[in-house]
């Protein structure tokens, strides 16, 4: 069988967890693989926890349930630690990314005994200094492809770079802190 | 050459029926199916389509309107989900017996109550008599390819039945993925222009359409219905062949996924299809002797051949997506079952009620409900007939 | 013309013989279709009471009672049901109804 990673996402409605997950379906379709980007649906509430899933393969999928047993899982929301089981069946060969101004070791007793690789990335910061304003979604999404590897960073920042233009075609002036808060975030992801 | 694209249900649908290009679309928001209209009143209003868009008041008026403007000899088609086709009830009786052949875009959801937005196929199964064509997708490549193929078998003179196009709610309509476009031209020469024989809008010959019939006309009327329904068969073949050479993609009643030699079978619509797939795979792998029949044309119900493509299996879960209430399992239960009778089958069926309300159904259940079939094919007892799958006991 | 003849669409009319979806091709059938054989009671138009006020006119249900050259002319039995109201309304006892055909 083949190797399909699978994705979970944990967000905030309207912090654009399902954005994220979207735009990682996205990036990784423009680089030739068989996406699946999808929401857990519920009534639409600003504010309560959300669920967003990616399934990124070399093999056409098939699958249609949820994912139960995710590679990775990215939290963009620091909050949501105390609220969601983050680490629900997640793999220990696999990762969990979580978004906060805190260091891994104050991260680290809020999930739940989870013994595989954590990082944590200061989203907030990188918006901040490269956009002027709090969006997490691009950092979250530049540290799941540092941390998944489900491609190249260059060509990763290559697609992003033509997405934006298409996205920001009538305020290219917001393109260039985009590409700076997904380089930045290379370097910062830990 | 095909388009590699990825996109979700919804968006394919309404590419779909930009590249149809119909005379009328009339429609009321609902979700999970709101982004179909809306996909389609952008594309309009950026002048890629010419489509007469009709926002109207409430589904009860979409159907209302789309009978009007397909009696007045326009292609028209609606889209809704749940609650919205159950306040079209009438008129989609409406439109099947007048032989008006519009479509209507279904996004699966559980109808209320409980108050639920999301998948199940209480709604379109609800409205299995109605005398519409139903086809139903796995994904959103197959909600788009039966999209391109609706009202080539609708507007067959043979048929003129309204048809349904029905797709998971959420589960492929709002999901992402990758698909295979045909190119505008090639979708265009397929669909073709519409030419009525016979309409309300012909100043040469005026018409009436649904006049009153008696008991008297009644029954004559609705055989007339039901022939055209037995028509629509090899019109639904024929034009599954057709696409094919455009797209390369083949389409039947239904697929037929390592049936062949099995024996055991999972009967399935929809999206639920491509998980039990990974689910055979992963059995097969282990020298089960598992198989699947996904059935994509549920009106008219291919009887028949279902009989026939289960006959070898020793047994066969029947997966409804919906019940009926009836305590005696769901449709799709009641129908294959009767198929099988009539063939005078020795299948054992087992009918399993699953993902109402949106419920996921995982590899591991299609797993367990293989363990099952092999159980009952040994011990030639069928127990937990009718058994919801997921539910917390 | 109509294509459909509905001459040929009768209470014996088999299935097959029904036009698909009932439709009716062709403009004033209704004139084919003879409602003057329900009629239990009957109007007479006394031709010599009759002002032409043409109040009856208007209010007949089937369009059974002609006009010509702005006067009217005798019922369409055809298709006059007999329901009286032309009766009713005339203010000049002009039509009286007569029980049958």
């Amino acid at each position: 069988m083949s190797q399909t990673v699978e994705i979970r996402w944990h967000g905030r409605g309207g912090q654009g967890a399902k954005t994220a997950a979207l735009l990682l379906a996205d990036v990784a379709f423009k680089t030739g693989m068989y996406v699946q980007g999808f929401p857990e649906y519920g009534p639409e509430r600003m504010g309560a926890p959300i669920t967003a899933y990616n399934r990124i393969s070399d093999t056409p999928i098939r699958v249609h349930s949820n994912i139960y047993t995710p590679q990775y899982v990215a939290v963009v929301d620091e909050t949501l630690l105390e609220a969601v089981d983050v680490t629900a069946g997640l793999r220990t060969d696999g990762a969990i990314v979580v978004n906060t101004t805190k260091s891994k070791s104050d991260i680290l007793p809020h999930l739940r005994g989870y013994n595989g690789k954590v990082y944590t990335i200061d989203a907030k910061k990188i918006s901040m200094a490269t956009l002027g304003k709090y969006y997490p979604n691009s950092p979250m999404l530049a540290a799941m492809v540092a941390i998944t590897k489900v491609m190249e960073p260059e060509s990763f920042l290559r697609e992003m770079e033509l997405s934006f233009q298409h996205k920001f075609a009538k305020k290219p002036e917001v393109i260039h802190g985009n590409m700076e808060a997904l380089k930045m975030t290379f370097k910062e992801v830990q | 050459m095909a388009i590699r694209e990825r996109l979700s249900g919804n968006e394919a649908v309404a590419l779909a029926i930009k590249q149809i290009n119909p005379d009328v679309m009339p429609a009321f928001p609902i979700t999970p199916s709101t982004e179909i209209p809306q996909y389609v009143a952008n594309y309009i209003a950026n002048g890629q389509m010419d489509t007469e868009f009709i926002p109207v008041e409430s589904e009860h008026s979409s159907m209302s309107a789309t009978v009007g403007a397909s009696a007045a000899g326009a292609r028209a088609l609606t889209a809704t989900s749940s609650c919205g086709m159950a306040l079209m009830w009438e008129e989609l009786y409406v439109a099947a017996s007048n032989r008006l052949p519009l479509a209507l875009t279904l996004v699966n959801r559980a109808l209320s109550g409980p108050i639920n937005i999301n998948c199940d196929h209480s709604d379109s199964m609800g409205a299995r008599d109605s005398g519409w064509l139903q086809i139903y997708a796995e994904n959103n490549q197959e909600a788009y390819d039966n999209m391109i193929q609706a009202f080539r078998i609708s507007e067959h003179k043979d048929v003129l039945l309204p048809i349904m196009i029905c797709q998971d709610g959420f589960i492929t309509s709002h999901a992402v993925e990758n698909i295979e476009l045909l190119e505008d031209d090639v979708v265009k020469a397929f669909v073709g222009e519409y030419q009525p024989e016979h309409y309300l809008l012909n100043p040469e010959e005026p018409m009436a359409v649904g006049p009153y019939a008696v008991s008297n006309y009644y029954m004559e009327t609705k055989m007339g219905q039901r022939t055209a329904m037995n028509h629509a068969r090899q019109v639904i073949l024929d034009v599954a062949e057709e696409f094919a050479a455009i797209s390369g993609r083949h389409y039947g009643f239904f697929e037929e996924y390592h049936l062949e030699d099995a024996d055991y079978a999972v009967l399935i619509i929809g999206s639920a299809a491509g998980t039990c797939k990974d689910a055979v795979d992963a059995l097969r792998a282990n020298g089960k002797k598992v198989g699947l029949l996904k059935l994509r044309v549920f009106r008219p119900f291919p009887a028949v051949e279902i009989a026939a493509a289960l006959a070898h299996c020793k047994s066969v879960a029947i997966m409804d997506r919906s019940d009926s209430f009836s305590g005696n399992g769901g449709p799709l239960g009641a129908e294959v079952s009767q198929a099988l009778y009539n063939a005078r089958s020795n299948v054992l069926s087992v009918n399993y009620i699953y993902g109402l309300g949106g419920r996921d159904i995982r590899v591991e259940d299609f797993e367990d409900i293989y363990s099952r079939l092999e159980t009952i094919a040994e011990t030639g007892t069928v127990v937990d007939q009718y058994d919801y799958i997921g539910l917390r006991k | 013309m109509a294509i459909t003849d509905i001459s040929n669409i009768t209470e014996s009319s088999r299935w097959q013989d029904i036009t698909t979806g009932n439709q009716i091709y062709g403009p004033g059938t209704s004139v084919a279709f003879q409602t003057g054989e329900w009629r239990t009671q009957t109007p007479v138009w006394n031709a010599d009471k009759c002002k032409q006020c043409l109040l009856c006119v208007p209010v007949c249900p089937d369009s059974s009672i002609p006009v010509k050259n702005c006067e009217r002319t005798d019922f369409d039995y055809d298709h006059c049901k007999g329901c009286g109201i032309c009766a009713k309304v005339c203010p000049f006892d002009s039509i009286t109804m007569k029980e049958g055909q």
